[in-house]
């Protein structure tokens, strides 16, 4: 399998703070790959250097084109690097909570549309035609993720579980190839996370897509990630199969070990 | 002194003609008002800060008005479409130029900058077309009068209100119905998510500018035809009172902006009309509505409530 997302040494400093020291990634096509660490490891800092909303101190993102060319995306804009096909969550739910469900993914689509601002403005046939495409595609989607029901409900009005699958799918209304979720099970009771386990497997195989997950839910992690990553103090401290990870002595000392605080 | 009774005597000795004329009047201004003050309110909604060179943005549109027809002698139909461009592109520069490179830095940065690019606007005006007030050049199709019935209206009264329906209709109509509205709102509910969809902010928000000075533009122009005189300083009262209009709506609300533009414009002529005596609190009246409209309701009349973001 080929890689599609890597990070050749990234590091980002705050003053005197290394959040992230020279980390490197190799995230392979059509795999779930987890990042876990203590809190305050880096994790979600090595997301925001990823989507471009923080550029790394040093070291570079490199990302794969369907074509097969892989391209550097450090320092690039986050709304062109979201173009380029990598999506994310947040983690703290980032909803637009007024807006209903329909309507926050609708915001999602729309802005793949062809059409300017005068066919839009003048209802020309293309526009017309684009705009029909659109909602259906966007009934086909919420249609497979069980949220077609509730469309016409308050983003915020939803309970826990479906917000968080909501965020999901509006990332994927944007057309990814790439999905990071920043803890998308936070929060969540066994059984809500168990659901979101077979969501993430499901959407991967329907979408055809890569997964890169920040999470603290040992089972989640372990059931379903092809590739662990252990970040501690902003460096990696070890990388491997959910098995070579669960025996290894370093990830225990440094994360396992206090895992009740999590 | 009993105002109540004077103000009963005032409506009672005033025949329908006058009344007539201050509701047109009282229109004219509001319209005014409620289009600056639509400039205010969207860059409120999108950055979250207070464009205080909008005022000064009217007073150049005005000078760019001057010269096209005073000094080049282009007619003014060409000239009001060369001032709405000149001027939405000035908005366009300010906010290069002032605002972008302050992005990521405290909202305080960003206004003390604003505040900076307004005096400077003023004092390179003051600069360059000295302090002497200048004439607004004489358009007689708008500025005659015409006669209903008693009432004496000049034309550009019933102009006015015309021109912000049709600007209203047509911004309402790019915040609601296009893909650069949708992001105009995707940017202004929570940036960081919308520039994680695919959404170019600095995009987003020069337009923005370039909106809200075009429609300051229209309002500067049919300003000029009705108070012909220009000065360097011809930007500060109006852009108050429309940033007070746009705090009453509710800042960050369009329609709140226009709402609260026709109050301020009523209210003032109507004072004006009904108490001759307190003509001289005229500028008083929109701050004195502001404080009694925030203290029932501190978001403005259609406001969201804000919930602090997490």
């Amino acid at each position: 399998m080929s890689t599609i997302l890597k990070t050749d040494r990234i590091t980002m400093r705050f003053g005197g703070v290394t959040a992230v020291n020279e980390l490197k990634l190799d995230i392979r096509e059509h795999q779930i790959v987890a990042l876990i660490g203590p809190n305050g490891a880096g994790k979600t800092t090595a997301f925001n250097m990823i989507t471009g909303v923080y550029t790394p101190t040093s070291g570079d993102v490199m990302y794969t084109l369907p074509s097969g060319e892989a391209i550097k995306i450090t320092g690039k804009r986050p709304s062109d690097i979201a173009k380029m096909g990598i999506a994310r969550t947040f983690q703290n739910i980032r909803l637009f909570k007024d807006l209903s469900v329909y309507e926050n993914v609708m915001i999602a689509k729309h802005l793949h549309l062809q059409s300017g601002f005068m066919s839009a403005a003048l209802h020309l046939p293309w526009y017309n035609k684009e705009q029909k495409a659109m909602e259906q595609d966007v009934k086909e989607l919420l249609q497979k993720v069980d949220l077609w029901d509730v469309r016409e409900e308050k983003a915020s009005s939803l309970p826990y579980g479906q917000q968080r699958r909501l965020e999901i799918v509006r990332a994927l209304a944007t057309g990814p190839r790439v999905l990071l979720l920043d803890e998308p099970a936070a929060g969540m009771n066994p059984k809500e996370t168990e659901e979101l386990t077979e969501f993430i497997r499901r959407i991967r195989d329907e979408y055809d897509l890569t997964i890169f997950m920040i999470e603290h839910h040992m089972d989640l992690v372990m059931e379903i990630s092809d590739w662990i990553y252990v970040l501690d103090f902003g460096m990696e401290i070890a990388q491997g199969t959910p098995e070579e990870i669960q025996n290894n002595s370093r990830v225990i000392e440094a994360y396992l070990g206090v895992e009740e605080d999590a | 002194m009993d105002f109540f009774s004077e103000f009963f005597q005032a409506i009672t000795n005033m025949s329908a003609t006058s009344l007539a004329q201050h509701v047109v009047n009282g229109v004219s201004l509001g319209s005014l008002y409620a289009l600056i003050a639509i400039g205010y309110t969207m860059v409120y909604g999108i950055l979250l800060m207070i464009n205080f060179a909008h005022g000064d943005i009217v007073m150049m549109a005005c000078y760019f008005a001057f010269f096209g027809i005073t000094v080049f002698h282009i007619p003014w139909y060409f000239t009001f479409i060369g001032v709405i461009i000149a001027t939405a592109l000035l908005g366009a520069v300010i906010e290069r130029t002032a605002y972008r490179p302050l992005r990521d830095a405290p909202k305080n940065s960003v206004l003390i900058s604003a505040i900076g690019a307004s005096f400077l606007l003023e004092n390179l005006a003051n600069y360059l077309f000295s302090g002497r007030p200048l004439r607004f050049p004489d358009i007689p199709l708008l500025s005659s009068n015409i006669e209903v019935g008693d009432v004496q209206i000049q034309a550009i009264c019933i102009v006015i209100p015309i021109m912000t329906f049709l600007s209203l209709w047509l911004l309402l109509h790019i915040v609601n119905h296009t893909k650069i509205g949708m992001a105009m709102r995707a940017v202004s509910k929570d940036y960081e998510i919308a520039r994680v969809m695919g959404i170019n902010i600095d995009r987003v928000i020069s337009i923005t500018f370039i909106i809200g000075s075009a429609l300051a533009a229209i309002g500067a122009f049919m300003w000029g035809v009705r108070y012909p005189g220009i000065t360097p300083m011809l930007g500060v009262m109006p852009g108050l009172k429309c940033f007070i209009a746009a705090v009453i709506g509710g800042i960050g609300n369009i329609k709140g902006a226009v709402i609260g533009g026709f109050i301020l414009g009523l209210g003032e002529v109507f004072i004006v009309a009904f108490f001759p005596q307190l003509s001289g609190y005229r500028d008083a009246f929109a701050f004195i509505v502001l404080i009694i409209i925030l203290f029932y309701k501190p978001t403005g009349l259609l406001g969201e409530k804000t919930t602090e973001k997490v």
